[in-house]
């Protein structure tokens, strides 16, 4: 391994072991044992075929809200809209699944896809058009249709594509067709390889092509790149539609390959993991797959930690806190490892609300 | 202010007033409950408003206010339940809105961490921590803070019980209006605090320490947010819930830039966002109009978008300069 990525790993690494013992501490206050705790996590999201099924399960929304982050931060822009474009792509995703029948399943599935892609795209390049022509920051525009995108989907499952199915009064659409199903290989689900496949090309995109040069450019230096003939406004639009597209595909695995169906309340909270997962890859694409694959299995065996050392399963939301914020203030890692100061793994995003 | 803007402002208010007074008229009743619940639902916003205006008037962005007021929140309703005092759990979540505001200090303005990011931080954390603590059997036994009728004034109609019966923090939060007002554009520490968020270069030159004064700032400001999760647990609501911040920790964001980054004008915003969340639960209650509480639900949201995209294109809705830039003394 050379030292560059030696380097780069070592911080996320540090940060992931200081949040688990924090987190020992925390457990120990509730008069539980951490090994105990830390085992069941483990055993919970490892131990057999199903367990490893849940990890991947949990990883695939994660990586693709991951990438969501990730792409739009080397625009530099900072995509807090995850949670909605996961809605939006997911309740669009599901309505292709049940609305439409008799379509075989290698024109059906990639339609359902497809339509929680585009939803999640416009949805996303909203924010960032809005950015790009009115300069309004699209950290608070994004909040805000995280909003309206929980309204708009919950009246969708409410009412025009509610589940009437015996006397169901829950807010949920009906269960998707057998041909919009996303399958599984054995212990492993066919929606995180497509999301392994999205962070290659995420990467691919970025670091092989013009347009990913032009992304990275408005990243580095905004004024730089306008003034070498880059349409920024066009770059910062595209890029938030594209991060809209992939936290949108998020959503529409988990409709059509977890859940079987859209039902509001059930992905609440997912969409922002996705700024852990980014910063804890350190906006690399390819990094998002393994911080995802952590994070995943830490929620596959919350459950089971509750269960065998009664601790709330809302730890994990603690030691993601955690982590996040150790990978955020570097300082005091690389103060524990007497590492020299090296601004370029600062992540900075920058100013104000109004102008770019 | 330009006159004709404020020409048109007052013209605005007159509209405005002729049109409750026409609301009064044909339903007393209705109207007085929708304008209580526009105070009520504007005090919150009011608060981190303010608390979002001192850290982005010295250059510091807020994002974290949403987790500010969900800890102190949870902060208050656990102390008040745990000490059967009101005001106890009301300290308890200033002491941990200070204690917010300096962990966003220490995280943006001392460890140079993106301030977008340290913001973002406190709100994973704060909705962490309180759900990992969150003991469902916990309440308050003596209830919670009630309304207390200013003497005479009271007894105004309408007005009266609109803004003249109102529990303690209400007219607390009325009152730190005029405090912060007065201390932002009156007084020496407000030049100061400006002067850092304008150009902290040329702050620094005459002797003003950036660093420290941002310190102070964000930490105080964080008690405003403090006293604004104590008003949602203990005034407002009278429990605390997983995530009931509910959103309006960014919405006082809006309701800051839209009120132009001055206390009133954050108020007057603020009672225009309160409003539409007062009509909205109005309308849920007696299904007045036919239209889906989930498109009234999004109206706020939907209005801050609209606001957000105008002020960019307004060009008298200036940002602080130096405003989300770390300084480094140079």
């Amino acid at each position: 391994m050379s030292r560059s990525i030696l380097r780069t790993v070592a911080i996320p690494l540090v940060a992931v072991v200081l949040g688990l013992l924090i987190g020992a501490v925390l457990i120990l206050s509730q008069n539980a044992s951490p090994s105990t705790a830390y085992t069941a996590l483990v055993v919970g999201g490892l131990g057999d075929a199903d367990a490893v099924l849940r990890t991947l399960q949990k990883a695939t929304p994660l990586i693709f809200g991951g990438l969501a982050v990730a792409f739009a931060f080397k625009a530099g822009m900072f995509n807090i809209g995850g949670q909605g474009q996961l809605l939006i792509g997911a309740v669009f995703a599901a309505g292709v699944g049940f609305g439409i029948d008799g379509l075989p399943m290698v024109v059906h599935l990639p339609l359902a896809l497809l339509a929680g892609a585009v939803a999640g795209a416009i949805w996303g390049g909203l924010a960032g058009t809005l950015k790009a022509t009115t300069g309004a920051h699209e950290v608070i525009v994004t909040i805000m249709l995280n909003f309206v995108a929980g309204n708009l989907t919950d009246w969708l499952s409410a009412n025009p594509w509610k589940d009437n199915s015996g006397n169901n009064i829950v807010a949920r659409t009906p269960l998707v067709e057998d041909s919009a199903t996303i399958p599984t290989l054995g212990a492993v689900p066919v929606g995180f390889l497509l999301a392994v496949a999205a962070a290659a090309t995420c990467w691919l995109v970025l670091e092989r092509t013009t347009y990913g040069f032009e992304v990275r450019s408005v990243g580095h230096n905004r004024n730089a790149a306008q003034y070498s003939g880059i349409r920024v406004g066009w770059i910062m639009a595209s890029t938030m539609a594209v991060a809209g597209m992939l936290a949108a595909l998020g959503g529409a695995v988990e409709s059509l390959g977890v859940d079987g169906r859209f039902e509001a309340g059930v992905n609440v909270g997912l969409g922002f993991e996705g700024i852990t997962i980014a910063l804890l890859a350190r906006a690399n694409p390819l990094g998002v797959i393994p911080a995802a694959l952590l994070v995943g299995l830490m929620e596959a065996g919350a459950s089971r930690m509750q269960f065998k050392a009664g601790v709330a399963p809302e730890l994990i939301d603690v030691i993601q806190a955690l982590i996040l914020f150790f990978v955020a203030a570097p300082i005091i890692i690389r103060w524990l490892l007497r590492m020299r100061h090296d601004t370029s793994e600062q992540l900075q995003l920058g100013a104000g609300w109004g102008k770019s | 202010m330009k006159p004709q803007q404020r020409q048109l402002l007052y013209a605005g208010l007159a509209v405005m007033l002729v049109i409750i007074w026409l609301f009064y008229s044909a339903n007393g009743p209705q109207t007085t409950a929708v304008l209580a619940g526009t105070v009520r639902a504007a005090t919150l916003l009011a608060l981190g408003a303010m608390c979002g205006m001192i850290g982005e008037r010295s250059g510091v962005v807020n994002i974290g206010i949403e987790g500010q007021f969900l800890l102190s929140a949870f902060a208050a309703f656990t102390i008040a339940s745990m000490t059967g005092s009101l005001f106890m759990g009301t300290l308890a979540g200033i002491g941990m809105g200070l204690m917010m505001g300096w962990m966003l200090a220490a995280m943006a303005v001392g460890l140079k961490v993106d301030q977008i990011i340290a913001g973002t931080v406190l709100n994973i954390a704060a909705l962490g921590l309180t759900s990992f603590f969150y003991d469902r059997s916990r309440s308050l036994g003596m209830g919670k803070y009630t309304n207390i009728d200013l003497g005479p004034l009271a007894d105004i109609p309408l007005v009266g019980t609109v803004f003249f019966s109102r529990p303690p923090l209400t007219y607390l939060t009325m009152a730190l209006l005029f405090v912060v007002h007065i201390a932002l554009f009156r007084s020496v520490w407000g030049m100061r605090t400006r002067a850092i968020g304008e150009h902290p270069g040329a702050a620094d030159t005459v002797g003003i320490d950036v660093l420290r004064l941002r310190y102070l700032n964000v930490t105080l400001a964080g008690g405003l947010a403090g006293l604004g999760g104590s008003y949602l647990a203990l005034e407002a609501v009278g429990t605390f819930s997983r995530a009931m911040s509910g959103g309006r920790g960014f919405l006082a964001l809006a309701v800051m830039i839209f009120g132009r980054r001055t206390p009133f004008g954050a108020y007057a915003a603020a009672l225009f966002f309160g409003f539409t969340t007062a009509l909205q639960n109005q309308f849920q209650l007696n299904n007045t109009f036919d239209i889906p509480p989930q498109f009234v639900g999004m109206l706020p949201f939907v209005v801050t978008i609209i606001v957000v995209a105008l002020s960019g294109l307004v060009g008298s809705m200036r940002d602080p300069a130096a405003l989300g830039q770390n300084y480094e003394k140079g």
